[in-house]
């Protein structure tokens, strides 16, 4: 729980050194993409089953209460909603059979999946405007915009501080133990009885539906969407921002996303060399680091003790 | 009365029978072994056990009821534990929690319950930990509870597969090969951590390879040989069965 609270503090108290609206909007990014990581962990991290795909769960989000509130006109809240229980769905649907594989054949399958939601993405421009992209809607409740950087960093700053604290409380239950259990030993968690089916499962639709969600928010906030957020290389994006931060670490996949995101705006003083020295950091860190920043600091920090 | 009935089990890998047509009974409350040489299909029929494999023939009662059972876990909540030759530890977590994981069919928790930390959960799981330290302690592994399992000694995490089993509360447990790899004075401490479990009144089913172990422990010993069985009886008459002897003893066993 200290760490939680540590986390609000640092929401609280971020606006403090955050100068202008371009450091807000850096701010609302590592927020949303830190919301995703932390269902993603779940999944990575605690249950031990990778997916190659959550880009494509992000983008059902997106551009699912993108299409329902701007060509349908729906209430942003109910397409947001709608869209987040769409990705849930298709996520349970999907996740039963390819669930089954394991390693490298569930990434593939993972991989496939979020290809082919990109592909439909890309294709049915009638819907999405294709390539181009399309605007999105604000997000209103009852009259009222939610408009400005200020109203959108406290809300995701909520809602994150939120996901964590139910991360957090899933992993410190029997459901998160049994989590925990199978990625240690599969065999071994179904002989104590545990349905690994059921909590691999449970731990994909999660993450679906976190990712759909913050994917959805993405949106709204942007007012704008193309289908590169819902393309491989952001699944891949995601996975980096848990890997970096630490597996089976909630507090890393916090920090990751905030490292990753933020890193590339700070590195443009290379110039040209920014993506050399991107990559240079990330290595080294995976070198040195190879649990990822916050489990290996948290080990540094226990043994100093 | 018998806990479980097996007739007519067989196991086929592409061709190669590794359990043929194996009828037995396991008595409630005994202590039941397994003996063979290597490759007799002993791992292979806790495995059919404990639904792992699925059998290619024959059937398992338990209580006299057809077992329904299909995934491990169903085995697991008929009431079926077992530990394993190779260990299989949950590496990520601490000795305690590894118990506390066998707990599973034991704690009711819904999801809603565990995201938003409902206050009967706090109490289910003081209980749970409880439980899980007198289960560390009984097979008396008490010094480790907050050990980390990748800390633990060889030794310690075999008992440590036997606490995390009896956790799940089994009326059957399966104990494949607990004495492997133990050094003389470890082996005298599982001997006597079996004989303290038939104590409690589980029924044993025992895989192993150290003789003087199983002919001190068992109520039953059934001989395999190429999955087939060769005798069974009571320590005293398979020691001195002749095709026991030739098959396996005979062949430089103690």
């Amino acid at each position: 729980m200290r760490g939680l609270l540590a986390l609000a503090a640092v929401v609280a108290l971020a606006p403090l050194a955050l100068a202008n609206n371009y450091h807000y909007e850096i701010a609302i990014l590592v927020g949303l993409n830190a919301i995703v990581c932390v269902g993603l962990n779940l999944l990575i991290g605690y249950a031990g089953q990778v997916s190659l795909g959550h880009a494509g769960f992000f983008g059902i989000g997106a551009y699912g209460s993108a299409i329902l509130a701007a060509r349908y006109g729906w209430p942003p809240l109910a397409s947001l909603a709608a869209a987040t229980a769409a990705a849930a769905l298709l996520a349970w649907i999907v996740g039963r059979p390819i669930l089954r594989l394991r390693g490298h054949y569930l990434a593939m399958a993972t991989l496939g999946l979020g290809i082919i939601i990109s592909i439909v993405v890309t294709t049915e421009d009638r819907y999405t405007g294709g390539p181009d992209g399309m605007s999105v809607p604000p997000l209103a409740l009852a009259g009222f915009t939610l408009a400005g950087e200020r109203a959108w960093y406290w809300l995701v700053g909520l809602l994150l501080v939120a996901t964590v604290w139910l991360s957090l409380n899933l992993i410190d239950s029997p459901v998160g133990r049994a989590l925990r259990a199978l990625h240690g030993s599969e065999v071994a968690a179904e002989v104590a009885g545990i349905d690994s089916a059921r909590h691999k499962l449970l731990a994909f639709v999660l993450s679906a539906a976190i990712a759909a969600l913050a994917g959805a928010l993405t949106a709204h906030y942007a007012g704008f969407i193309t289908p590169g957020k819902v393309g491989f290389l952001h699944s891949i994006e995601l996975v980096v921002m848990v890997v970096f931060g630490g597996m089976a670490s909630t507090f890393g996949a916090v920090v990751g996303a905030a490292v990753l995101t933020a890193l590339p705006q700070l590195l443009t003083v290379f110039k040209e060399y920014e993506m050399v020295v991107f990559g240079g950091v990330m290595m080294l860190t995976m070198i040195f680091m190879p649990k990822g920043l916050v489990p290996t600091l948290a080990a540094l920090a226990g043994r100093r003790r | 009365m018998s806990l479980l009935r097996a007739a007519g089990l067989a196991k086929e890998f592409g061709g190669v029978r590794a359990i043929e047509g194996l009828d037995f009974e396991i008595r409630a409350g005994s202590v039941f072994s397994i003996i063979g040489p290597n490759g007799a299909g002993k791992t292979t029929l806790l495995n059919l056990l404990t639904g792992i494999y699925t059998p290619s023939a024959g059937r398992l009662w338990l209580d006299d009821r057809a077992l329904q059972a299909r995934a491990p876990h169903q085995f697991a909540a008929a009431g079926i534990g077992r530990t394993f030759q190779n260990l299989q530890i949950f590496f990520n977590m601490s000795a305690l929690e590894n118990v506390m994981a066998g707990r599973h069919l034991h704690e009711r928790c819904s999801v809603a319950a565990a995201l938003l930390r409902a206050p009967r959960l706090a109490r289910a799981e003081h209980a749970c930990r409880r439980l899980a330290a007198e289960l560390l302690e009984f097979v008396g592994l008490g010094a480790y509870a907050g050990a980390a399992a990748d800390a633990l000694p060889y030794g310690a995490l075999k008992r440590l597969e036997i606490a995390r089993a009896l956790a799940g509360e089994p009326r059957l447990l399966l104990l494949d090969e607990p004495a492997a790899g133990l050094n003389p004075s470890e082996i005298r401490e599982m001997d006597a951590l079996i004989q303290r479990l038939g104590a409690r009144g589980i029924t044993i089913v025992l895989v192993e390879h150290n003789m003087k172990l199983v002919m001190g422990v068992s109520d039953h010993v059934l001989v395999l040989d190429y999955g087939r069985k060769l005798a069974e009886g009571d320590a005293e008459t398979v020691r001195n069965d002749p095709r026991v002897i030739e098959a396996y003893l005979g062949a430089g066993g103690d």
